[in-house]
C-alpha cells in the first residue's frame, strides 16, 4: 500500500532541484512519468556531470539518487508531434511538475492555460529559481548562486572569512518545498475537484529557511553575517577536533544542568571550576579560552568515544559524519537509511531510503532510476494505446528520441 | 472568504522546538486549523529565543515564535496532571493530526502514545519529530541544531575548498536544519491524509531530524557506498568561480554548461587568456579552476556586484550575489513578488514576514492571524469548543493545568 497510489505526475524537469520534488512523491507510490529527450538531456547524464563528479560512474550515481522510482520517455518537446504527445499525456495525468526558467513551457506551447483546457482539473507546479513574476523573472540560476541570493551564504562562514557557497543541498531543499506545495494542491483538489497552478521560486524557498534572520532585520534593523559554528546564546557550542584524521565532534551546552554534567562526564577538570565559567553568560563570554580546553580533551578520544561518553551524561554530542561514516553507522543501519537497487548498466547501487517512517505505507526504493526512453514504448503503448507502427515512425522522425 | 488549501485540515501540536512548530506554520498558512498545546507559564522554547522584536526579551516577542506560529491558536495545557490528559484526549479525537517533537518514550509515559490516541480516533495521524528517530540506538540521544546539521553529513563537506580541510567542519547559519525536518514531516502528513482519505485509516510517521538531513545530501550519501568515495570538504566546492571578489564585496558565479563560459568570455571582452588551450574544454577548465580563478579575479575587482549580476544575467551567465537579511528586504524583485508580508500583531504591531515560496492561483497563502499570546485562546477552545464551563476554566487555570 502506497500513500500516494493512483497520482500520476508528468515530470519534465531536469539537474536536481526539480527531480528532487518528484522523487519524493514517487518513494510515496506516484507514478511519474520523466520526459527527457536527448536534444534536451539531463544534467547528469551529460559528459560534463562525469568531469565534474570524476567518473561516468559517480554521476550515474547522482542521477540515479534523483530519479529512481521514475518512468521514462524519450520525446523531443521542441518538436510540434513532441508537444502534442506531451498534451495526451497531461490528459492522463494528475499533476505536472518543470523547472524550467519562466516563461519556457508557455513557449513550448504546454503553459497552464493550454493544460487546464486539456485537462480541467490539473495540478501544474513551475519550479524555476526566480519564479514567474518580478523583474529577476527568467534570470539562471544553479544551488551555489541560489544559496548565494537566499541569504544562507551571508550567515555561514568562519568568523572574519569569506562567504560560504552552499552546496548540491541548496537545489535539494527547494525541491523538498515544491514537493509539500503539490501534495496541498492535492488534498485541494480531493476536496473541491479544482486543480490549479502554482508558481514556485526556489531562492524564496531557501529564505524561508532563515525566517527569524530576516525578522532580526525587518524587528531591529540588525544585518546578522557568519560566526563559525557558534550560538548567539549557548556556549559550549563548536565542532571539536578528535583523535584521527578530519575527525570532529560537535558540542552544543544549553544550560547549567548540561554543563555540570559536561564536566563530570570528562572528569571534572580543574578549569572547570574557573570563574570565567561559572554561568552560561561567563561561558559564552569566555568561549574562545574554553573550546581550547574542551578540544584538549577531545582531541585525545575518538568522535564516537566522545559522543557516547557525553550523550549517556545526557550532553548533546555528535560526530561531523563523512558520507563513509554514515554509511557504516550502526544506528542508520538499524534504522535501513539504505537499500541496493540493481541498475542496468552500473549494477547493484546503493540508494539513500526515503526519509519519512510510515507505520501502514512505507515510502520505499521499488526501482532504479530509468535509462533515458527505458519506458517510451510502455507509456505510449499501455497508457496510450498507441499503434506499434506509430511509435515506429516517431522514432524514426526524432520525435522520441 | 478566501480558498485555502488546507481548509479541511484540524492538526493538534505538542511541540517545543523550531522543527514541530514549523511542520504545523507551513499547514496552518495553508488553511489548516492549527492548535498549538504549550506549557502553562514558559510557553514554547522559541519564546525564549531572540531576536527579541526592539531586543526586548518577552514571550510574546520573540521574532522566531512570531515567524513559526502564524496563524495557530495557542493554549495552555499540563499534559502531565490527570485531568490535562482528559482534556488532551478530547482535543485528539477532534484532530486528523497530532504533531509532537518529545522525546521517544515521553508521550508512553504519559499515556498519550499512538497505540492509546488511535482507540480514541482511529483516523488519526500522528507525527514525532525528534533527533534520531523512535528506534535504533540513538533514540535517546539529544542534539541541538549544530548537532544534527554534522551528524546529518552536511557539515562535514562545510564549506567546500581544499583550504579547509585542516579547519572545524561548519554548519549552516541559523536554525536550517530544522526547517527541513519540520518540511519533510508536513509532507509525510499531507500524504497520509491523502492515503486516509481512500482508507478511512490514521497512522504514525516517525521523522529522524538526521534522516530529514541526509536526504537534503543524497548526492554525497552513497558515494562512498558504491564508488568508494569518501567526499570531504576539499572535494567539494566548484571548479571555478563561486564567490569571489569583487569591487564591492562578492559576486558569486557558475558555469556548467559549455556555451555559458563562452558567454562569459564574452561578457569579459574576450580577453586573450580565455583562449588559452589549457580552457579549450569543459575538462581542461575543471582540471585549471584555480589558475581560471585568479585570472577572473584580476577582471572581477573592476567590477560592481550589482552590475556583475545584473548585466552578467543579461549576457546569459548565471551570475547572482550574496545578499544579506537586509538586501533580501530591499530586493526589487522579492518586493514585486511580495515575498514580505506585512503582519500586524497586538505586542509588535506591523512587522515584515517572509512569506512562502509558493503563490498557489486558488489558494493563496495568507496570513490571517498572527501568533498567538500565551494561552490566547483558552477561553475559546476550552469553553465554547470543549464546553468546559468559566467556572471550570478558572479551577484549572489555578490548578496549574491551564
Amino acid at each position: 500500500m502506497d500513500s500516494l497510489s493512483g497520482v500520476r505526475i508528468l515530470d519534465i524537469t531536469r539537474y536536481a532541484a526539480g527531480p528532487q520534488i518528484t522523487l519524493l512523491l514517487a518513494f510515496m507510490g506516484a507514478e511519474v512519468i520523466k520526459v527527457e529527450s536527448m536534444a534536451n538531456i539531463d544534467h547528469f547524464r551529460r559528459e560534463e556531470s562525469a568531469v565534474v563528479f570524476g567518473s561516468a560512474r559517480a554521476s550515474a550515481d547522482c542521477f540515479n539518487s534523483l530519479n529512481a522510482n521514475k518512468l521514462s520517455i524519450s520525446l523531443d518537446l521542441s518538436t510540434t508531434e513532441g508537444v502534442e504527445l506531451a498534451k495526451r499525456l497531461v490528459h492522463i495525468s494528475d499533476v505536472v511538475v518543470d523547472n524550467f526558467r519562466a516563461g519556457i513551457m508557455d513557449k513550448l506551447g504546454l503553459g497552464y492555460d493550454v493544460l487546464k483546457e486539456i485537462k480541467r482539473d490539473i495540478i501544474m507546479l513551475s519550479a524555476s529559481s526566480h519564479g514567474a513574476t518580478g523583474p529577476e523573472k527568467g534570470y539562471i540560476a544553479y544551488a551555489v548562486t541560489m544559496g548565494a541570493l537566499s541569504g544562507l551564504s551571508e550567515v555561514t562562514g568562519y568568523t572574519g572569512g569569506p562567504p560560504v557557497i552552499m552546496r548540491s543541498s541548496a537545489d535539494l531543499r527547494p525541491g523538498t518545498t515544491a514537493a509539500f506545495a503539490i501534495l496541498a494542491a492535492l488534498n485541494y483538489r480531493e476536496e473541491t475537484g479544482e486543480g490549479q497552478f502554482i508558481d514556485f521560486s526556489a531562492r524564496e524557498a531557501l529564505s524561508c529557511g532563515i525566517g527569524e534572520i530576516i525578522m532580526d532585520y525587518t524587528m531591529n534593523g540588525r544585518v546578522r553575517t557568519h560566526n563559525g559554528n557558534r550560538d548567539d546564546i549557548m556556549a559550549p557550542h563548536n565542532c571539536y577536533r578528535c583523535d584521527g584524521e578530519d575527525k570532529w565532534v560537535s558540542i552544543a551546552i544549553s544550560n547549567d544542568n548540561e554543563w555540570a554534567a559536561l564536566c563530570q562526564a570528562i572528569g571534572n577538570p580543574a578549569w572547570a571550576e574557573d570563574e570565567r565559567f561559572s554561568d552560561q553568560l561567563s561561558r559564552w563570554q569566555h568561549q574562545e579560552e574554553l573550546d581550547k580546553l574542551v578540544e584538549a580533551w577531545t582531541n585525545t578520544h575518538t568522535h564516537y568515544e566522545v559522543m557516547n561518553i557525553l550523550q549517556t551524561a545526557g550532553v548533546a554530542a555528535a560526530p561531523s559524519f563523512s558520507n563513509e561514516e554514515l554509511f557504516n553507522d550502526p544506528h542508520c543501519r538499524e534504522r535501513e537509511c539504505f537499500a541496493t537497487v540493481q541498475h542496468p548498466e552500473e549494477g547493484e547501487l546503493y540508494v539513500l531510503t526515503p526519509p519519512w517512517k510510515f507505520s501502514a505505507t512505507p515510502a520505499r526504493v521499488t526501482s532504479p532510476a530509468p535509462l533515458l526512453g527505458e519506458h517510451t514504448e510502455y507509456v505510449l503503448t499501455e497508457l496510450l494505446g498507441m499503434p506499434e507502427e506509430e511509435i515506429s515512425r516517431l522514432v524514426a522522425e526524432k520525435v522520441l528520441y | 472568504m478566501p480558498k485555502r488549501a488546507l481548509a479541511s485540515i484540524k492538526v493538534l501540536e505538542l511541540c517545543h522546538d523550531v522543527a514541530g512548530s514549523y511542520s504545523t506554520k507551513l499547514l496552518a498558512d495553508l488553511g489548516a486549523e492549527v492548535i498549538k498545546v504549550e506549557r502553562p507559564g514558559h510557553g514554547d522554547a522559541a519564546r525564549n529565543s531572540p531576536p527579541f522584536f526592539h531586543d526586548i526579551p518577552d514571550p510574546d516577542k520573540s521574532g522566531l515564535f512570531l515567524y513559526l506560529n502564524t496563524n495557530k491558536l495557542g493554549i495552555t495545557l499540563n499534559v502531565t496532571t490527570a485531568t490535562g490528559k482528559d482534556i488532551f484526549q478530547e482535543l485528539v479525537k477532534q484532530s486528523d493530526v497530532l504533531v509532537e517533537d518529545n522525546p521517544p518514550q515521553y508521550m508512553t509515559e504519559q499515556g498519550l502514545d499512538y497505540d492509546s490516541l488511535k482507540e480514541l480516533n482511529p483516523r488519526l495521524v500522528m507525527a514525532s519529530i525528534t533527533p534520531f528517530g523512535q528506534t535504533g540506538p540513538y533514540r535517546d540521544y539529544k542534539a541541538y541544531p549544530l548537532n544534527i546539521f554534522h551528524c546529518g553529513g552536511e557539515g562535514y563537506l562545510t564549506p567546500g575548498g581544499v583550504e579547509n580541510i585542516g579547519r572545524p567542519p561548519l554548519k549552516v547559519g541559523g536554525f536550517l536544519t530544522e526547517y527541513d525536518s519540520g518540511l519533510s514531516a508536513a509532507i509525510a502528513i499531507l500524504a497520509a491524509l491523502y492515503w486516509r482519505r481512500k482508507s478511512g485509516i490514521g497512522q504514525r510517521i516517525d521523522i529522524s531530524k538526521q534522516e530529514s538531513l541526509m536526504a537534503l545530501n543524497r548526492l554525497d550519501m552513497v558515494r562512498s557506498a558504491n564508488e568508494g568515495e569518501v567526499i570531504t570538504r576539499a572535494k567539494q566546492g566548484v571548479p571555478y568561480g563561486g564567490a569571489l571578489p569583487c569591487k564591492d564585496g562578492y559576486t558569486v558565479f557558475i558555469t556548467w554548461e559549455s556555451v555559458q563560459w563562452d558567454r562569459l568570455v564574452k561578457f569579459m571582452g574576450d580577453p586573450e587568456w580565455a583562449h588559452d588551450e589549457k580552457f579549450k574544454d569543459y575538462a581542461g577548465r575543471y582540471k585549471h579552476g584555480e589558475l581560471i580563478n585568479a585570472l577572473l579575479t584580476e577582471w572581477l575587482v573592476n567590477h560592481n556586484k550589482e552590475d556583475l549580476y545584473h548585466q552578467g544575467q543579461a549576457a546569459g551567465v548565471p551570475f547572482a550575489m550574496v545578499y544579506s537579511s537586509k538586501d533580501l528586504v530591499d530586493s526589487e524583485h522579492l518586493t514585486a513578488r511580495e515575498f514580505f508580508a506585512e503582519i500586524n500583531h497586538p505586542k509588535t504591531g506591523r512587522v515584515k514576514y517572509p512569506s512562502a515560496p509558493y503563490k498557489f492561483s486558488e489558494t493563496p497563502w495568507q496570513v490571517t492571524r498572527p501568533a498567538p499570546l500565551l494561552g490566547e485562546h483558552n477561553e475559546e477552545i476550552f469553553t465554547r469548543r470543549l464546553e468546559h464551563s468559566r467556572e471550570e476554566l478558572a479551577k484549572l487555570g489555578a490548578a496549574g493545568v491551564i
